[in-house]
Protein backbone atom coordinates (compact mmCIF):
# COMPACT_ATOMS: atom_id res chain seq x y z
CA UNK A 1 0.00 0.00 0.00
CA UNK A 2 2.88 2.03 0.84
CA UNK A 3 4.27 2.04 -2.43
CA UNK A 4 1.18 3.63 -3.95
CA UNK A 5 1.29 6.73 -2.08
CA UNK A 6 4.81 7.00 -2.09
CA UNK A 7 4.24 6.67 -6.26
CA UNK A 8 1.26 9.20 -5.81
CA UNK A 9 3.27 11.72 -3.80
CA UNK A 10 5.99 11.23 -6.61
CA UNK A 11 3.64 12.25 -9.58
CA UNK A 12 2.61 15.12 -7.51
CA UNK A 13 5.62 15.95 -6.86
CA UNK A 14 6.59 16.20 -10.44
CA UNK A 15 3.42 17.75 -11.40
CA UNK A 16 4.31 20.80 -8.42
CA UNK A 17 7.23 21.16 -10.84
CA UNK A 18 5.72 23.09 -13.61
CA UNK A 19 4.59 26.56 -12.60
CA UNK A 20 5.54 29.56 -13.53
CA UNK A 21 9.02 31.23 -12.09
CA UNK A 22 9.09 33.76 -9.92
CA UNK A 23 12.34 34.95 -11.76
CA UNK A 24 13.44 33.38 -14.76
CA UNK A 25 16.69 34.96 -14.97
CA UNK A 26 17.20 32.96 -10.74
CA UNK A 27 16.04 29.73 -12.66
CA UNK A 28 18.03 30.00 -15.58
CA UNK A 29 21.02 30.68 -12.89
CA UNK A 30 20.11 27.65 -10.95
CA UNK A 31 20.41 25.72 -13.91
CA UNK A 32 23.50 26.62 -14.86
CA UNK A 33 24.69 25.66 -11.39
CA UNK A 34 22.90 22.59 -11.67
CA UNK A 35 24.84 21.84 -15.03
CA UNK A 36 28.21 22.61 -13.18
CA UNK A 37 27.35 20.57 -10.13
CA UNK A 38 26.28 17.55 -12.18
CA UNK A 39 27.67 17.23 -15.34
CA UNK A 40 31.42 19.07 -14.95
CA UNK A 41 31.47 17.31 -11.89
CA UNK A 42 30.83 13.85 -12.76
CA UNK A 43 33.35 13.97 -15.93
CA UNK A 44 36.18 12.89 -13.86
CA UNK A 45 34.45 9.46 -12.82
CA UNK A 46 32.56 8.98 -16.10
CA UNK A 47 36.17 9.28 -17.75
CA UNK A 48 37.48 6.93 -15.51
CA UNK A 49 35.11 4.25 -15.46
CA UNK A 50 34.31 4.44 -19.64
CA UNK A 51 37.95 4.05 -20.33
CA UNK A 52 38.42 0.96 -17.69
CA UNK A 53 35.03 -0.83 -19.29
CA UNK A 54 36.50 -0.46 -22.90
CA UNK A 55 39.89 -1.56 -22.18
CA UNK A 56 38.59 -4.80 -19.79
CA UNK A 57 36.51 -5.28 -22.72
CA UNK A 58 39.07 -5.71 -25.04
CA UNK A 59 40.82 -7.93 -22.91
CA UNK A 60 37.80 -10.13 -22.05
CA UNK A 61 36.90 -10.45 -26.14
CA UNK A 62 40.31 -11.15 -26.90
CA UNK A 63 40.32 -13.86 -24.34
CA UNK A 64 36.88 -15.76 -25.45
CA UNK A 65 38.26 -15.52 -28.99
CA UNK A 66 39.85 -19.12 -29.87
CA UNK A 67 38.15 -19.56 -33.04
CA UNK A 68 41.20 -19.07 -35.51
CA UNK A 69 38.49 -18.61 -38.39
CA UNK A 70 36.57 -15.58 -37.16
CA UNK A 71 38.65 -12.48 -38.01
CA UNK A 72 40.35 -10.78 -35.12
CA UNK A 73 38.36 -7.10 -36.09
CA UNK A 74 35.57 -8.85 -34.97
CA UNK A 75 36.58 -8.17 -31.79
CA UNK A 76 36.45 -4.20 -32.19
CA UNK A 77 32.85 -4.75 -33.30
CA UNK A 78 31.79 -6.54 -30.01
CA UNK A 79 33.45 -4.18 -28.25
CA UNK A 80 32.19 -1.13 -30.14
CA UNK A 81 28.51 -2.63 -29.81
CA UNK A 82 28.84 -3.82 -26.19
CA UNK A 83 30.08 -0.24 -24.74
CA UNK A 84 27.52 1.85 -27.60
CA UNK A 85 24.40 -0.47 -26.38
CA UNK A 86 25.13 -1.53 -22.46
CA UNK A 87 28.26 0.05 -20.57
CA UNK A 88 28.35 3.55 -21.73
CA UNK A 89 24.69 4.26 -21.25
CA UNK A 90 23.65 1.58 -18.31
CA UNK A 91 27.14 1.66 -16.03
CA UNK A 92 27.88 4.95 -16.33
CA UNK A 93 24.06 5.96 -15.24
CA UNK A 94 24.47 3.33 -12.48
CA UNK A 95 27.47 4.92 -11.40
CA UNK A 96 25.89 8.11 -11.28
CA UNK A 97 22.93 7.13 -9.44
CA UNK A 98 25.48 6.69 -6.98
CA UNK A 99 27.16 9.77 -7.41
CA UNK A 100 24.39 12.52 -8.50
CA UNK A 101 21.39 10.58 -6.27
CA UNK A 102 23.44 10.56 -3.48
CA UNK A 103 24.57 14.02 -3.56
CA UNK A 104 20.82 15.41 -4.56
CA UNK A 105 18.92 13.47 -1.96
CA UNK A 106 21.50 14.54 1.01
CA UNK A 107 21.58 18.13 0.03
CA UNK A 108 17.50 18.13 0.13
CA UNK A 109 17.63 15.96 2.57
CA UNK A 110 19.40 18.76 4.65
CA UNK A 111 17.84 21.53 3.33
CA UNK A 112 14.37 20.10 4.84
CA UNK A 113 15.55 19.44 7.98
CA UNK A 114 17.43 22.59 8.40
CA UNK A 115 14.32 24.21 7.58
CA UNK A 116 16.38 26.09 4.27
CA UNK A 117 13.07 24.29 2.24
CA UNK A 118 10.33 26.29 4.92
CA UNK A 119 12.42 29.21 4.42
CA UNK A 120 12.14 29.47 0.73
CA UNK A 121 8.41 28.23 0.95
CA UNK A 122 7.50 31.41 3.33
CA UNK A 123 9.31 33.70 0.65
CA UNK A 124 6.69 32.19 -1.48
CA UNK A 125 9.10 30.27 -3.58
CA UNK A 126 7.71 27.14 -5.35
CA UNK A 127 10.51 24.95 -3.72
CA UNK A 128 9.61 22.02 -6.14
CA UNK A 129 10.15 24.59 -9.03
CA UNK A 130 12.88 25.70 -7.86
CA UNK A 131 15.04 23.30 -6.06
CA UNK A 132 13.96 20.36 -8.55
CA UNK A 133 13.25 21.21 -11.85
CA UNK A 134 16.57 22.33 -12.82
CA UNK A 135 18.17 19.63 -11.55
CA UNK A 136 16.51 16.98 -13.05
CA UNK A 137 16.92 19.83 -16.67
CA UNK A 138 20.63 19.84 -15.80
CA UNK A 139 20.66 16.43 -15.70
CA UNK A 140 18.65 15.37 -18.92
CA UNK A 141 21.21 17.93 -20.34
CA UNK A 142 24.45 16.56 -19.16
CA UNK A 143 24.29 13.13 -18.16
CA UNK A 144 23.24 11.84 -22.88
CA UNK A 145 26.52 13.96 -22.85
CA UNK A 146 28.34 12.27 -20.82
CA UNK A 147 26.81 9.13 -21.92
CA UNK A 148 28.40 10.07 -25.72
CA UNK A 149 31.73 10.83 -24.41
CA UNK A 150 31.71 7.19 -22.21
CA UNK A 151 30.93 5.97 -25.37
CA UNK A 152 34.00 7.49 -27.26
CA UNK A 153 36.40 6.79 -24.37
CA UNK A 154 35.37 3.16 -23.98
CA UNK A 155 36.27 2.50 -27.60
CA UNK A 156 39.44 4.36 -27.28
CA UNK A 157 40.35 2.42 -24.04
CA UNK A 158 39.48 -0.76 -25.71
CA UNK A 159 41.86 0.39 -28.76
CA UNK A 160 44.43 1.75 -26.30
CA UNK A 161 44.91 -1.64 -24.40
CA UNK A 162 44.51 -3.58 -27.63
CA UNK A 163 47.87 -1.98 -29.34
CA UNK A 164 49.49 -1.83 -26.13
CA UNK A 165 49.21 -5.52 -24.80
CA UNK A 166 49.61 -6.77 -28.77
CA UNK A 167 46.20 -8.30 -28.96
CA UNK A 168 44.71 -6.19 -31.61
CA UNK A 169 46.82 -3.48 -33.66
CA UNK A 170 44.86 -0.56 -34.40
CA UNK A 171 44.77 -1.13 -38.14
CA UNK A 172 42.35 -3.84 -37.26
CA UNK A 173 40.74 -2.07 -34.47
CA UNK A 174 40.03 0.75 -36.58
CA UNK A 175 38.97 -1.58 -39.27
CA UNK A 176 36.63 -3.65 -37.12
CA UNK A 177 35.03 0.13 -35.90
CA UNK A 178 33.44 0.63 -39.18
CA UNK A 179 32.35 -2.98 -39.95
CA UNK A 180 29.02 -3.52 -39.81
CA UNK A 181 28.21 -0.25 -37.31
CA UNK A 182 24.52 0.32 -36.82
CA UNK A 183 23.92 3.74 -36.35
CA UNK A 184 20.62 3.09 -34.75
CA UNK A 185 22.74 1.50 -31.57
CA UNK A 186 23.63 5.24 -31.01
CA UNK A 187 20.30 6.72 -30.83
CA UNK A 188 18.64 3.50 -28.49
CA UNK A 189 21.66 4.38 -26.22
CA UNK A 190 20.54 8.10 -26.25
CA UNK A 191 17.25 6.87 -25.06
CA UNK A 192 18.47 4.96 -22.46
CA UNK A 193 20.61 8.23 -21.46
CA UNK A 194 17.30 10.31 -21.22
CA UNK A 195 15.36 7.97 -19.67
CA UNK A 196 18.13 7.31 -17.00
CA UNK A 197 18.95 11.10 -16.49
CA UNK A 198 15.45 11.90 -15.29
CA UNK A 199 15.36 8.41 -12.94
CA UNK A 200 18.59 9.29 -11.07
CA UNK A 201 17.44 12.26 -10.35
CA UNK A 202 14.10 12.74 -10.10
CA UNK A 203 14.06 9.36 -7.61
CA UNK A 204 16.84 10.81 -5.05
CA UNK A 205 15.10 14.02 -5.39
CA UNK A 206 11.69 12.75 -3.93
CA UNK A 207 13.64 10.89 -0.98
CA UNK A 208 15.54 13.89 0.00
CA UNK A 209 12.44 16.27 -0.05
CA UNK A 210 10.10 14.27 1.83
CA UNK A 211 12.85 13.41 4.76
CA UNK A 212 11.58 13.69 8.14
CA UNK A 213 13.77 13.76 11.42
CA UNK A 214 17.71 14.18 11.49
CA UNK A 215 20.74 13.12 10.39
CA UNK A 216 20.19 9.74 10.39
CA UNK A 217 17.32 9.96 7.97
CA UNK A 218 19.12 12.02 5.52
CA UNK A 219 21.70 9.08 5.32
CA UNK A 220 18.58 6.38 5.27
CA UNK A 221 17.00 8.51 2.48
CA UNK A 222 20.10 8.74 0.84
CA UNK A 223 20.91 4.82 0.70
CA UNK A 224 17.22 4.40 -0.14
CA UNK A 225 17.39 6.29 -3.42
CA UNK A 226 20.60 5.03 -4.92
CA UNK A 227 19.33 1.41 -4.33
CA UNK A 228 15.99 2.11 -5.77
CA UNK A 229 17.48 4.49 -8.60
CA UNK A 230 20.02 1.41 -9.69
CA UNK A 231 16.92 -1.25 -9.29
CA UNK A 232 14.95 1.15 -11.67
CA UNK A 233 17.72 1.46 -13.88
CA UNK A 234 17.84 -2.36 -14.45
CA UNK A 235 14.45 -2.46 -14.92
CA UNK A 236 13.83 0.30 -17.30
CA UNK A 237 17.15 -1.04 -19.10
CA UNK A 238 15.37 -4.09 -19.92
CA UNK A 239 12.24 -2.91 -20.92
CA UNK A 240 13.65 -0.36 -23.15
CA UNK A 241 15.83 -3.02 -24.77
CA UNK A 242 12.57 -5.27 -25.45
CA UNK A 243 10.98 -2.50 -26.73
CA UNK A 244 13.30 -1.17 -28.57
CA UNK A 245 15.93 -3.87 -30.38
CA UNK B 1 -3.37 42.71 12.87
CA UNK B 2 -3.56 39.05 12.30
CA UNK B 3 -6.76 37.00 13.88
CA UNK B 4 -7.05 33.96 14.05
CA UNK B 5 -10.58 32.19 14.55
CA UNK B 6 -10.98 29.08 16.07
CA UNK B 7 -8.11 27.18 14.38
CA UNK B 8 -8.26 23.26 14.70
CA UNK B 9 -5.49 21.14 13.38
CA UNK B 10 -4.86 17.20 14.03
CA UNK B 11 -2.67 14.61 12.91
CA UNK B 12 -3.99 10.78 12.17
CA UNK B 13 -6.94 12.16 13.87
CA UNK B 14 -5.46 13.37 17.34
CA UNK B 15 -6.46 16.94 17.36
CA UNK B 16 -3.12 18.80 18.03
CA UNK B 17 -4.61 21.98 18.11
CA UNK B 18 -8.21 23.08 19.13
CA UNK B 19 -10.52 26.06 18.75
CA UNK B 20 -7.35 28.28 19.21
CA UNK B 21 -8.55 32.27 18.70
CA UNK B 22 -6.34 35.37 19.28
CA UNK B 23 -5.25 38.88 17.75
CA UNK B 24 -1.43 39.63 17.72
CA UNK B 25 -1.31 43.62 17.22
CA UNK B 26 0.69 45.48 14.69
CA UNK B 27 3.83 47.04 16.20
CA UNK B 28 3.75 45.17 19.09
CA UNK B 29 5.60 41.85 19.94
CA UNK B 30 2.61 39.17 20.30
CA UNK B 31 4.44 35.85 21.93
CA UNK B 32 2.94 32.88 22.09
CA UNK B 33 4.12 30.42 24.69
CA UNK B 34 3.75 27.12 26.02
CA UNK B 35 5.56 23.78 27.16
CA UNK B 36 6.91 21.22 23.99
CA UNK B 37 4.35 19.36 22.37
CA UNK B 38 2.05 22.33 23.53
CA UNK B 39 0.82 23.17 19.77
CA UNK B 40 2.81 26.26 19.29
CA UNK B 41 5.01 24.97 15.96
CA UNK B 42 2.26 24.09 14.50
CA UNK B 43 0.11 27.12 15.05
CA UNK B 44 3.13 28.80 13.52
CA UNK B 45 3.36 26.70 11.00
CA UNK B 46 -0.54 27.46 10.08
CA UNK B 47 -0.57 31.10 10.67
CA UNK B 48 2.41 31.16 7.82
CA UNK B 49 0.54 28.28 5.78
CA UNK B 50 3.26 25.53 5.51
CA UNK B 51 0.48 23.53 7.17
CA UNK B 52 -3.53 24.19 6.40
CA UNK B 53 -5.48 23.99 9.19
CA UNK B 54 -8.91 21.44 9.66
CA UNK B 55 -11.52 24.58 10.92
CA UNK B 56 -11.11 28.47 11.35
CA UNK B 57 -9.98 31.70 9.71
CA UNK B 58 -6.19 33.33 9.92
CA UNK B 59 -6.76 37.12 8.68
CA UNK B 60 -3.92 39.22 7.40
CA UNK B 61 -5.80 42.77 8.05
CA UNK B 62 -8.55 41.96 6.79
CA UNK B 63 -7.19 39.64 4.13
CA UNK B 64 -8.53 35.85 4.68
CA UNK B 65 -5.45 34.15 4.79
CA UNK B 66 -7.65 30.94 4.60
CA UNK B 67 -9.46 31.17 1.74
CA UNK B 68 -6.97 32.71 -0.51
CA UNK B 69 -6.00 30.27 -3.24
CA UNK B 70 -1.88 29.11 -3.64
CA UNK B 71 -1.01 32.33 -6.40
CA UNK B 72 -2.55 34.82 -3.67
CA UNK B 73 -0.99 32.89 -0.78
CA UNK B 74 2.25 33.09 -2.78
CA UNK B 75 1.61 36.59 -2.98
CA UNK B 76 0.81 37.08 0.66
CA UNK B 77 3.88 35.04 1.95
CA UNK B 78 6.65 37.62 -0.01
CA UNK B 79 4.61 40.47 2.98
CA UNK B 80 5.77 37.86 5.60
CA UNK B 81 9.48 37.26 6.98
CA UNK B 82 10.07 34.53 9.46
CA UNK B 83 13.13 34.10 11.46
CA UNK B 84 13.45 29.84 12.06
CA UNK B 85 14.82 28.03 15.23
CA UNK B 86 17.94 27.17 13.36
CA UNK B 87 17.85 30.72 11.81
CA UNK B 88 17.21 28.44 8.22
CA UNK B 89 20.48 30.04 6.04
CA UNK B 90 21.23 28.70 3.32
CA UNK B 91 24.71 27.26 3.57
CA UNK B 92 26.33 26.86 0.08
CA UNK B 93 25.68 31.17 0.92
CA UNK B 94 27.72 33.67 2.32
CA UNK B 95 26.23 36.38 4.38
CA UNK B 96 25.62 38.27 1.90
CA UNK B 97 24.55 36.69 -0.54
CA UNK B 98 21.45 35.26 1.89
CA UNK B 99 19.99 38.22 2.81
CA UNK B 100 20.30 39.28 -1.26
CA UNK B 101 18.66 36.12 -2.23
CA UNK B 102 15.01 37.34 -1.34
CA UNK B 103 15.54 40.51 -3.38
CA UNK B 104 17.18 38.69 -6.15
CA UNK B 105 14.37 36.75 -6.57
CA UNK B 106 11.63 39.85 -6.90
CA UNK B 107 13.28 42.99 -6.61
CA UNK B 108 13.48 44.83 -9.94
CA UNK B 109 15.97 47.16 -8.05
CA UNK B 110 19.25 47.39 -9.83
CA UNK B 111 22.66 45.16 -8.26
CA UNK B 112 23.90 48.51 -6.28
CA UNK B 113 20.50 49.45 -4.78
CA UNK B 114 19.89 45.75 -3.58
CA UNK B 115 23.26 46.27 -2.17
CA UNK B 116 23.13 49.24 -0.57
CA UNK B 117 20.03 47.48 0.84
CA UNK B 118 21.77 44.33 1.55
CA UNK B 119 24.60 46.72 3.98
CA UNK B 120 21.60 48.67 5.59
CA UNK B 121 20.01 45.54 6.97
CA UNK B 122 23.18 44.62 8.37
CA UNK B 123 24.00 47.53 9.81
CA UNK B 124 20.56 47.54 11.45
CA UNK B 125 21.51 44.37 13.03
CA UNK B 126 24.84 45.12 14.00
CA UNK B 127 26.59 42.89 11.40
CA UNK B 128 29.02 45.07 9.79
CA UNK B 129 31.83 42.91 9.28
CA UNK B 130 30.40 38.98 8.03
CA UNK B 131 29.30 39.89 4.86
CA UNK B 132 31.37 37.58 3.23
CA UNK B 133 31.14 34.58 5.73
CA UNK B 134 29.34 31.42 5.17
CA UNK B 135 27.28 30.38 7.89
CA UNK B 136 29.22 27.58 8.96
CA UNK B 137 31.74 30.08 9.90
CA UNK B 138 30.12 32.34 12.26
CA UNK B 139 28.59 31.69 15.65
CA UNK B 140 25.00 30.70 16.90
CA UNK B 141 24.10 34.62 17.52
CA UNK B 142 25.50 36.09 14.48
CA UNK B 143 22.84 33.07 12.43
CA UNK B 144 19.84 34.64 14.50
CA UNK B 145 20.95 37.78 13.53
CA UNK B 146 21.70 37.55 9.97
CA UNK B 147 18.28 35.20 9.81
CA UNK B 148 16.87 38.73 11.15
CA UNK B 149 18.43 40.43 8.22
CA UNK B 150 16.91 38.45 5.55
CA UNK B 151 13.40 38.48 7.19
CA UNK B 152 13.42 42.66 7.09
CA UNK B 153 15.15 43.17 3.55
CA UNK B 154 11.93 42.88 1.55
CA UNK B 155 10.24 45.47 4.22
CA UNK B 156 7.63 43.03 5.58
CA UNK B 157 4.40 43.72 7.23
CA UNK B 158 4.41 40.50 9.50
CA UNK B 159 7.22 38.81 11.48
CA UNK B 160 7.63 35.53 12.58
CA UNK B 161 10.35 34.19 14.99
CA UNK B 162 10.03 30.61 16.57
CA UNK B 163 12.11 30.71 19.25
CA UNK B 164 14.69 33.11 18.98
CA UNK B 165 16.85 32.77 21.64
CA UNK B 166 17.03 28.79 21.64
CA UNK B 167 20.90 27.73 21.99
CA UNK B 168 21.78 31.66 22.92
CA UNK B 169 23.76 32.22 26.10
CA UNK B 170 21.35 35.15 28.39
CA UNK B 171 23.32 38.09 27.41
CA UNK B 172 22.71 37.46 23.57
CA UNK B 173 19.04 36.19 23.93
CA UNK B 174 18.81 40.08 25.48
CA UNK B 175 20.46 41.30 22.26
CA UNK B 176 18.11 39.25 20.21
CA UNK B 177 15.09 40.14 22.10
CA UNK B 178 16.08 43.42 22.19
CA UNK B 179 16.60 43.50 18.44
CA UNK B 180 13.07 42.51 17.53
CA UNK B 181 11.55 44.64 19.79
CA UNK B 182 13.31 47.70 18.22
CA UNK B 183 12.54 46.64 14.13
CA UNK B 184 9.30 45.99 16.01
CA UNK B 185 8.50 49.33 16.47
CA UNK B 186 10.40 51.09 14.37
CA UNK B 187 9.13 49.37 11.04
CA UNK B 188 5.41 49.15 12.69
CA UNK B 189 5.60 45.19 11.59
CA UNK B 190 3.35 42.55 13.73
CA UNK B 191 5.65 40.46 15.21
CA UNK B 192 4.46 37.27 16.58
CA UNK B 193 6.86 35.23 18.61
CA UNK B 194 6.88 31.50 19.57
CA UNK B 195 9.15 30.90 22.66
CA UNK B 196 9.57 29.35 25.92
CA UNK B 197 12.37 31.68 26.96
CA UNK B 198 11.49 33.90 30.30
CA UNK B 199 13.52 36.46 29.94
CA UNK B 200 11.75 36.91 26.59
CA UNK B 201 8.38 36.64 28.21
CA UNK B 202 9.19 39.15 31.03
CA UNK B 203 11.04 41.70 28.52
CA UNK B 204 9.21 41.88 24.96
CA UNK B 205 5.55 40.10 25.58
CA UNK B 206 3.39 43.03 25.32
CA UNK B 207 0.67 40.11 24.25
CA UNK B 208 1.18 36.76 25.42
CA UNK B 209 -0.88 33.56 24.24
CA UNK B 210 -0.36 30.87 26.66
CA UNK B 211 -0.77 27.56 25.24
CA UNK B 212 -1.68 24.35 26.97
CA UNK B 213 -2.03 21.17 25.50
CA UNK B 214 -3.15 22.74 21.91
CA UNK B 215 -5.78 24.84 23.50
CA UNK B 216 -5.35 28.71 24.84
CA UNK B 217 -5.37 28.89 28.56
CA UNK B 218 -4.32 32.54 28.94
CA UNK B 219 -4.05 35.70 27.52
CA UNK B 220 -2.24 38.86 28.75
CA UNK B 221 0.74 40.52 28.97
CA UNK B 222 4.01 40.68 31.16
CA UNK B 223 2.63 42.58 33.57
CA UNK B 224 -0.64 40.47 34.13
CA UNK B 225 1.35 37.71 33.93
CA UNK B 226 3.31 38.07 37.40
CA UNK B 227 -0.11 38.54 38.68
CA UNK B 228 -2.08 35.56 37.18
CA UNK B 229 -3.88 32.89 39.48
CA UNK B 230 -3.33 30.26 36.57
CA UNK B 231 -1.90 27.50 37.97
CA UNK B 232 -1.00 25.79 34.99
CA UNK B 233 0.61 29.18 33.31
CA UNK B 234 2.07 29.33 36.92
CA UNK B 235 3.93 26.14 37.06
CA UNK B 236 5.36 26.31 33.46
CA UNK B 237 6.42 30.62 34.10
CA UNK B 238 7.80 30.39 37.29
CA UNK B 239 8.92 26.58 37.24
CA UNK B 240 11.99 26.74 39.36
CA UNK B 241 12.08 28.04 43.10
CA UNK B 242 14.92 30.42 41.22
CA UNK B 243 12.02 31.68 39.33
CA UNK B 244 9.31 32.09 41.90
CA UNK B 245 11.37 34.57 43.82
CA UNK B 246 12.44 36.20 40.48
CA UNK B 247 8.78 36.86 40.43
CA UNK B 248 7.59 37.82 43.84
CA UNK B 249 10.29 40.71 43.52
CA UNK B 250 9.07 42.12 40.47
CA UNK B 251 5.65 41.78 42.51
CA UNK B 252 6.74 43.58 45.12
CA UNK B 253 8.50 46.06 42.66
CA UNK B 254 5.48 46.31 40.52
CA UNK B 255 4.02 47.54 44.00
CA UNK B 256 5.92 50.03 44.92
CA UNK B 257 6.92 47.76 48.31
CA UNK B 258 10.49 47.97 46.98
CA UNK B 259 12.72 50.45 44.47
CA UNK B 260 13.94 49.35 41.42
CA UNK B 261 17.21 48.85 42.17
CA UNK B 262 15.91 46.15 44.80
CA UNK B 263 16.62 48.24 47.47
CA UNK B 264 14.90 46.47 50.14
CA UNK B 265 15.82 48.64 53.30
CA UNK B 266 11.90 50.38 53.23
CA UNK B 267 10.51 47.01 53.23
CA UNK B 268 12.80 45.26 56.22
CA UNK B 269 12.16 48.20 58.05
CA UNK B 270 8.47 47.84 58.37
Amino acid sequence: MKIFTSFGEFILMLKGMFTKPENWRMYWKELMHQCVELGIGSLGIVSIVAVFIGAVSTLQTSYQFISPIIPRSVIAQIVRDTVILEFAPTITCVVLAGVVGSKISSELGNMRVSEQIDALEIMGINTKAYLILPKITAALITIPMLVVLAMVLGIWGGRFVGEVTGILPTEIFDRGLLEAFVPYNVKFALVKAYTFALIITAIPAYFGYNVKGGALEIGRASTTAVVSSCIIILLADYVLATILL
Amino acid sequence: MISINNIAKGFSEKPVIEGVSAEFETGKCNLIIGASGSGKTVLMKCLVGLITPDAGEIIYDGENFSRMNEDAKKIMRRKIGMLFQGSALFDSKTVEQNIMFPLDMFSNDTRAEKQKRVDMVLDRVNLTDAHKKFPAEISGGMKKRVGIARSIVLNPQYLFCDEPNSGLDPQTSLVIDKLIREITTEYNITTVIYTHDMNSVMEIGDRILYMYQGKKEWEGNSKEIIFSKNEKLNSFIFASEFLQDAKDMRMLEVSGKIDENRNMDKLLKG
